[in-house]
Parts: structure tokens; C-alpha cells; sequence
């Protein structure tokens, strides 16, 4: 039975063999780096159309919404430098001035950051908002359409 | 009141834990009867103690007792009462209560299933059961009290993210929970094996049903919590590869690779480590993936605060590998195998092989997602891989799995003849290849879609003949009619059928996964109201914006025409969810669900004077199959599980006459 051993050795390391080269040609082609605003400002020259991932907190009063062109741009900042943002569509739910987000996307050498996908981040940990809205506040809002209709 | 009763009940369970610990091991050592009662004894007061437990926090949340500081963050006096009970799995400390509730269940199931039968095994099962519990109620005791207070006590709650105000809150986690503590059952008798020496097929034979149930539940919850996504987030898709999507997906990895592994071990009682190492692989998993998901190590979007329960969850990692490893070495010299594989052509090979591709892709997952810790604790540099790797690997391996499931079955025990191999393969293999050549004419061109295509009609094609040819065979022979024969041979052999059905499930959401990914169509528009978007063969015409206030929030819609090849549609209405003390809007989808494709619409912006609205539509193609193959899976391993006298029962009062 020793032959047969062999062919069962042989076969498994094959299979093996190729888990880790499909594991390396997956991972050296969706590597993406994480950088700062500030680490970004640092090596802008370096990473011109490399895939990279750049986290930070929305600027206030940064976001722009160009709803012909369907044109977002914002700027993320660590709090020493900002980096702008131009991202094709809408952002996602939780996305939103003062909160932490993360782009991904690549860098375009005219000055800003090409994005292909924004994830908002959200911490669960809580904190109670100063003037609490209430749901008369937020009908306030939405006063010109706010029609007594069912869905 | 609540709070000092409860954390008093958490602090008794744990000492009548520890005490049902110690009086197994101690009465089996001693072969003491009356102690081995007690300890049984034990694991049924620490069930009725947690129950009392989780009674009191579900008191405190429908009654909206906000000096609970548990209750005042996941509860608020506003919400439906089944949001409210729902809040006991809306965050961290009342997720381990419940964990440690259905661990307590299970326990207690055990012994009473078990109470004079397998007296070898038995202590040493409760034992480690109960230790895994002393761990949950430790944590609560000494981590994340359940039942803390708050000062002071706030007019009224946060209640829980409107996310998860769903009715799919009510059903994904349990069915997740269900399935992880399930696992915990086929461990504990897989070390009480290892601990009392009797290491033959027993512990299998015994967990067979355990193991194949806590799959099922797993294997739902992970279908449900993809429904969910799709149906509620409003980005089209229902995985994202998130860590705690993986967190769950690699322990159903090492679990199905342990149900088959097992089947070589009943038949040719070999691989008896490997069955072992598997089986504590899919325990640990289990633990990893929950401190992966609630230390916040990863800074998921899932992740919740730090705190000390990373800590103690890695600790109980590493003992639950420690012990059960430091187990199987122990005992490696009675873990030899008496069999011998003789082909690399037969059954065994291909249920081999099987085991090795569940187990890359299990490897790759966890490569994956722990990818940015490695690559920061090994290069000092923040780099991640995102959905490209894990749809890369994952999809030739995948594609593996999906012929090995057309191969395993069918082929030989030992060695496989090469008649055996005609007989079973040629026709699938043929009905494969004209369906790939039916699917080239209707215009699939995509080199990887097409091999897909391949590896699925073969799979489908073995199973159906498989079927096929023993419902004609058992017809012709027993002179039954083919339904006839068809369901009897369904209740003779339920376990071969049964997984034959899941093997189907499984292919038909393979197919519904590789066509939605491939051939998914995106558009977002903005659109003055009467302009419309063209989508495939839809035009979605936007017809003004309406809002409407609900019980909790503020509603507010696009009335959208549809029409299709010219000929109307009907009206779709998606919108955005305005809550108060929430400070963005939740989307609130709205699609027509077909079996071969979904239209599906997302309403991103608007402007507040209602005049225009961006719209993103998109055309997801039998993304339908991936649901449909989730039941189609529930109905296999219903056939497999099912007890044997029932179905005898059914079989018999259907056919009077051969009674």
C-alpha cells in the first residue's frame, strides 16, 4: 500500500499547491493600503493609480452634491491635513458630515482622490444628540411634500 | 430589584455550574452513581436558573424598566413588544445571555435524551458542556453584567438601531445562535471520546443528528441573514464579506467538511484525527468568530466597543485548542486508523478531497479577513484585500466543490470501476455539455461564466439521474408507481437522498450567486418628475415625491411607473426612513421579486422641494435561485433528520393495504 500513500501525498500537496497560488495572485492583486489624510499627503507622489484605502472623518460643510452629474465630493481629514474626495453616485445610509468614513478608490495626481466605494462608519457606542429631534422637528422638514397618503 | 436579583441568579448559576462540572468528573472517577445524579441533577437547576435569568431581562424590556442600563440602550417605550423582547440579541450582553440560555438548553436536552444510556461518555459530555458554560456566566458575572445599572435612570431609551427593527430581527440571530451552540454538542462528545478513551464510531453515531441539525440552523441563519440584507439595505447585494459574515461562514465551512469526513470514518474507520481536529476546528471557530466580531479587533462596521470581552473570549480560545489538542495528542497513539484508501479513482478520494478544498476555502476566509492584523504585525504597514480576493479564490474553489458534489455520491466505495465511472458520468457529463451549448446560444459569452455553467449542469445532471434511475429501477421491481417508488425510496435511505436534495439546494444557489454577479445591471439617474431611466428591458419613470408620516418615523417615497418591453409594470415606491435622534435616513427598498430576475429600486437623494430625485435602479438576475436553494436545502436535510419510526408511521398510514 506504500504506492498508494505516495499518490494520495502527491495528489494533496497538487491541490495544496494550488490553494497558495491562487491564494498569493489573489492577494498581490487586491492588495489595498490604508492610509491616513495625512500619510496620503505625505506619499501623494508615490501612489498615483494604486488601489488605496484613506480613512478619516468628513470635513463640515465639505459635502457637495451634484445630483445632474451625480457628483459627490467631500473632504476627509485626520486633523492635520484634508484630502478631497470625488466619488460617482450617492454615499451610503450613515454616511455623513462629522463621522468617520473610509474611501476606497485611487489617486488622481490633479489633487484629489478618485473613489469607487465609501463606507461609512458607525460606532454603536452612543452618544445622546445636544437637541434632540423629534419626529415634529424632522415633519418640519419635509413640509412641501408631506402629503396624508398611505403607501 | 431586577438588577440585584438577576445578577445574583447569573453568580448561583455559575457556582451550580462549576458544582455539576466537578460531580461528573468526580462520580465518574470514583464510579460514584448518586454523585453522577447530582451533577444531572445540576445541569437542569442551571437551566432553570438562566431561563429565570432571561426571564427577568425580558421582563425589564417590555416592562421599559430603564434603571437597567442594558435596557435603557437596546429598548424604548415607543416600540412594537416584540422589538422589545427582540432587544434581549440587540447588542453584547444580552446576546451572551441568550448564548448561554440556549447552551443551558442544549445541556439539558442532552441529559435528558441521554440520562441512562451511554454511561461512559456521559459525564464527561456533561462536564464539558457545562464548562463551556462556565465560561458565558463568567463572562456576565466578572464582564459584561446584563443586568448593570445606570444612574440616572434616563426618562426613556435609545431603543435598538431601526435597522434592526425588522421582523427578520426576530429570526436571523437565533437561527445563528442556534447554530453555533448546536456545534457545541458533537465537540463535547467528541472530547468526552477522547477522555474516557472509548474512541470508536460511538461519539459519531450518537452526534450524527446533533451535528447535521446545528448545520441546518447555521446554514439558515447565513441564507436569512443574506434575504435580509438584500431585501432591507438598499445596496443590492446579500454578502459583503464582512468579518462577521465570515465569522459565520468559516465554521459552516469546517461543519460540512465534518459531516462528510464522517461518513469515511462509519464506513472504513479512518480519519479518526482528522474527524477530531475538525470538530474542535468548527468549536473554536465558532468562539474566534465571536471575538473577532465583539472585541472590535477588526473595526468592523458590526463591531462593538472594547471592552474586556476580547480578552476573555481569546483566553477561552486558547484553552478550549490547548485542551482539546493537548486531548488528541494525548490519546494519538489509540487514534490510528485500521483502514487503508485503495484508489485515488473511488468515494473515499473524492470525500478526501472534498474535505481539503472546504477546508482552503476556510483557509483563505480566515487569511482574509485577518489579512490587515498580519500585514500590520508582520510589515508595519495598514494593507487590506477587500471582496476581489475573496471572490477570487473563493470562486474556482467553489466551482471544485460543485463537481466533487456531482462526483461524491455516485462514485464507487474502494475503487471505481471504469464501467462504474461510465455508467454514472457519461450521461450528466453530456446533458452538461448540451447545456452549456444551449447557454452559448442564448448568449452567454463570459469564459468563467461558462465553466460555472459547466460544473453546475453536471452536478444537477448526476443528481437527477441518480434519482431518476432508483425511482425506475425500484419501480420496475417492486411494481410500485414512480411517485410511489420515488417517496419510499426517499424514507428507505433518507440520509443518501436527504444530502442528494441538500447537494441540489446547493447547486441551484451556486447558479443563482454566479448568474446575479456576473450579469448584474446598475443605473442611478436623476430625474425631474415625468422624466424617465431605461434599465434593460424597464423604463422607470419617477412621478413626484410623497411623505407620509409612520408610528416611528417619517416617510419618504418616489412614486415610480414601471413599464416593461412598453407594456406597464405597475408602481414601485422606494424611499428613505427619517427617524427622530437618528441623524441619516435609512433606505427603504422596493423591487419586484421574479424567479429570473429582480428589479430592484433604491431611492439615493432627493431634492426637499420634491422636484427631483435620484434614482438607482438595477436588474439583479435570478438572484431568486439563491433564496429558493436555501429552502430547497432546509427540505434535504429535513429528509435526512427526520426520526425513522415517524416517517415509518407516515409511510404506513399512506399505504393501508401493505400494512
Amino acid at each position: 500500500m506504500k504506492g498508494g500513500r505516495v499518490k494520495f501525498l502527491v495528489g494533496g500537496l497538487i491541490v495544496a499547491a494550488a490553494l497558495a497560488g491562487l491564494v498569493y495572485s489573489g492577494v498581490r492583486d487586491s492588495m489595498v493600503y490604508f492610509y491616513t489624510p495625512s500619510e496620503l499627503a505625505e506619499k501623494r507622489d508615490q501612489v498615483a493609480g494604486k488601489a488605496l484605502r484613506v480613512g478619516g472623518m468628513v470635513v463640515n460643510g465639505s459635502i457637495q452634491w451634484d445630483p445632474q452629474a451625480l457628483l459627490l465630493s467631500f473632504q476627509l481629514t485626520d486633523g492635520q491635513h484634508a484630502v478631497a474626495v470625488r466619488h460617482r453616485g450617492t454615499a451610503p445610509d450613515l454616511f455623513k458630515e462629522g463621522a468617520g468614513a473610509v474611501v476606497e478608490g485611487t489617486w488622481n495626481p490633479e489633487g484629489y482622490l478618485r473613489s469607487s466605494t465609501i463606507m461609512a462608519k458607525h460606532s454603536e457606542e452612543y452618544k445622546p444628540p445636544t437637541h434632540p429631534e423629534t419626529l415634529e422637528s424632522k415633519k418640519a422638514v419635509f413640509k412641501s411634500i408631506l402629503k396624508e397618503e398611505k403607501k | 430589584m431586577i438588577s440585584t436579583l438577576g445578577g445574583f441568579t447569573i453568580f448561583l448559576a455559575l457556582g451550580v455550574t462549576l458544582y455539576a462540572v466537578a460531580a461528573a468528573i468526580g462520580g465518574a472517577r470514583t464510579n460514584r452513581e448518586d454523585w453522577l445524579a447530582s451533577s444531572r441533577n445540576a445541569v437542569l437547576v442551571h437551566f432553570c436558573l438562566v431561563t429565570l435569568a432571561i426571564f427577568l431581562l425580558e421582563y425589564a424590556l417590555v416592562t421599559s424598566d430603564f434603571s437597567l442600563r442594558y435596557v435603557a440602550n437596546n429598548s424604548t417605550r415607543g416600540s412594537l413588544t416584540r422589538y422589545k423582547i427582540a432587544g434581549l440579541w440587540g447588542s453584547l450582553e444580552g446576546s451572551i445571555l441568550l448564548w448561554e440560555w440556549l447552551q443551558a438548553l442544549f445541556a439539558a436536552l442532552v441529559v435528558a435524551r441521554y440520562n441512562d444510556r451511554h454511561r461512559e461518555l456521559m459525564p464527561y459530555v456533561q462536564a464539558v458542556l457545562q464548562g463551556i458554560s462556565v465560561f458565558f456566566l463568567a463572562l456576565m458575572a466578572f464582564g459584561v453584567n446584563p443586568f448593570a445599572r445606570v444612574f440616572p435612570i434616563p426618562p426613556d431609551g435609545r431603543g435598538l438601531n431601526p435597522l434592526l427593527e425588522v421582523t427578520d430581527m426576530l429570526i436571523h440571530p437565533l437561527l445563528l445562535y442556534l447554530g453555533y451552540v448546536g456545534f457545541s454538542v458533537p465537540f463535547a462528545f467528541a472530547m468526552a471520546a477522547l477522555i474516557s478513551g472509548r474512541l470508536s464510531e460511538e461519539w459519531l453515531t450518537i452526534t450524527r443528528r446533533w451535528t447535521v441539525v446545528a448545520w441546518l440552523f447555521l446554514t439558515g441563519g447565513i441564507f436569512y441573514g443574506g434575504w435580509w440584507s438584500y431585501r432591507t439595505l438598499g445596496w443590492g447585494g446579500y454578502w459583503a464579506w464582512d468579518p462577521v459574515e465570515n465569522a459565520s461562514f468559516m465554521p459552516w465551512l469546517t461543519g460540512t467538511a465534518f459531516i462528510h469526513s464522517v461518513m469515511i470514518q462509519e464506513r472504513k474507520r479512518m480519519l479518526k484525527v482528522w474527524n477530531l481536529i475538525l470538530v474542535t476546528l468548527t468549536f473554536s471557530l465558532v468562539i474566534f468568530g465571536t471575538f473577532l466580531t465583539r472585541s472590535g479587533i477588526l473595526g468592523s462596521v458590526h463591531a462593538f466597543a472594547d471592552g474586556p470581552v476580547g480578552a476573555m473570549f481569546l483566553g477561552f480560545l486558547a484553552l478550549v485548542l490547548l485542551f482539546s489538542f493537548g486531548l488528541i495528542a494525548y490519546r494519538s497513539d489509540r487514534l490510528k486508523g485500521r483502514g487503508e484508501l485503495d484508489s485515488v479513482v473511488s468515494r473515499e478520494s473524492a470525500f478526501l478531497l472534498n474535505n481539503l478544498v472546504l477546508v482552503g476555502i476556510c483557509f483563505t476566509v480566515f487569511l482574509g479577513t485577518l489579512f490587515p492584523l498580519l500585514a500590520e504585525a508582520l510589515r508595519g504597514t495598514k494593507i487590506s484585500v477587500g471582496t476581489p480576493y475573496f471572490n477570487r479564490v473563493s470562486g474556482p474553489l467553489g466551482m471544485a466543490l460543485v463537481l466533487l458534489m456531482g462526483i461524491g455520491p455516485l462514485i464507487a466505495w474502494g475503487r471505481a470501476s471504469l464501467d462504474n465511472l461510465r455508467r454514472n458520468f457519461l450521461k450528466p457529463l453530456l446533458a452538461a455539455v448540451a447545456g452549456v451549448a444551449l447557454v452559448y446560444v442564448l448568449g452567454v459569452r463570459d469564459t468563467q461564466a461558462l465553466l460555472a455553467f459547466l460544473c453546475c449542469f453536471f452536478a444537477l445532471g448526476a443528481i437527477v439521474f441518480e434519482f431518476a434511475v432508483a425511482t425506475r429501477t425500484r419501480a420496475r421491481t417492486t411494481g410500485e408507481s414512480l411517485l410511489g417508488a420515488f417517496l419510499t425510496l426517499l424514507l428507505r435511505s433518507r440520509r443518501r437522498y436527504g444530502g442528494l436534495i441538500v447537494h441540489l439546494g446547493v447547486v441551484v444557489a451556486i447558479i443563482g450567486i454566479a448568474v446575479s454577479s456576473v450579469y448584474k445591471v446598475e443605473h442611478e439617474q436623476t430625474l425631474k418628475a415625468g422624466e424617465s431611466l431605461g434599465i434593460g428591458r424597464y423604463s422607470v419613470r419617477f412621478d413626484g415625491l410623497a411623505a407620509g408620516e409612520r408610528p416611528t418615523h417619517i416617510l419618504v417615497w418616489a412614486n415610480l411607473a414601471v413599464s416593461k418591453d412598453g407594456a406597464p409594470f405597475g408602481e414601485l415606491t422606494p424611499g428613505q426612513r427619517f427617524y427622530p435622534n437618528q441623524q441619516t435616513p435609512f433606505a427603504s427598498v422596493d423591487a419586484r421579486y421574479r424567479w429570473n430576475e429582480d428589479l430592484y429600486v433604491v431611492l439615493s437623494a432627493f431634492e426637499r422641494d420634491g422636484k427631483s430625485a435620484t434614482i438607482k435602479a438595477m436588474i439583479n438576475p435570478m438572484i431568486s435561485w439563491i433564496w429558493i436553494g436555501g429552502v430547497i436545502i432546509l427540505l434535504g436535510v429535513i429528509v435526512a433528520v427526520l426520526p425513522e419510526r415517524r416517517l415509518a408511521m407516515l409511510a404506513l398510514r399512506s399505504r393501508p393495504q401493505e400494512a
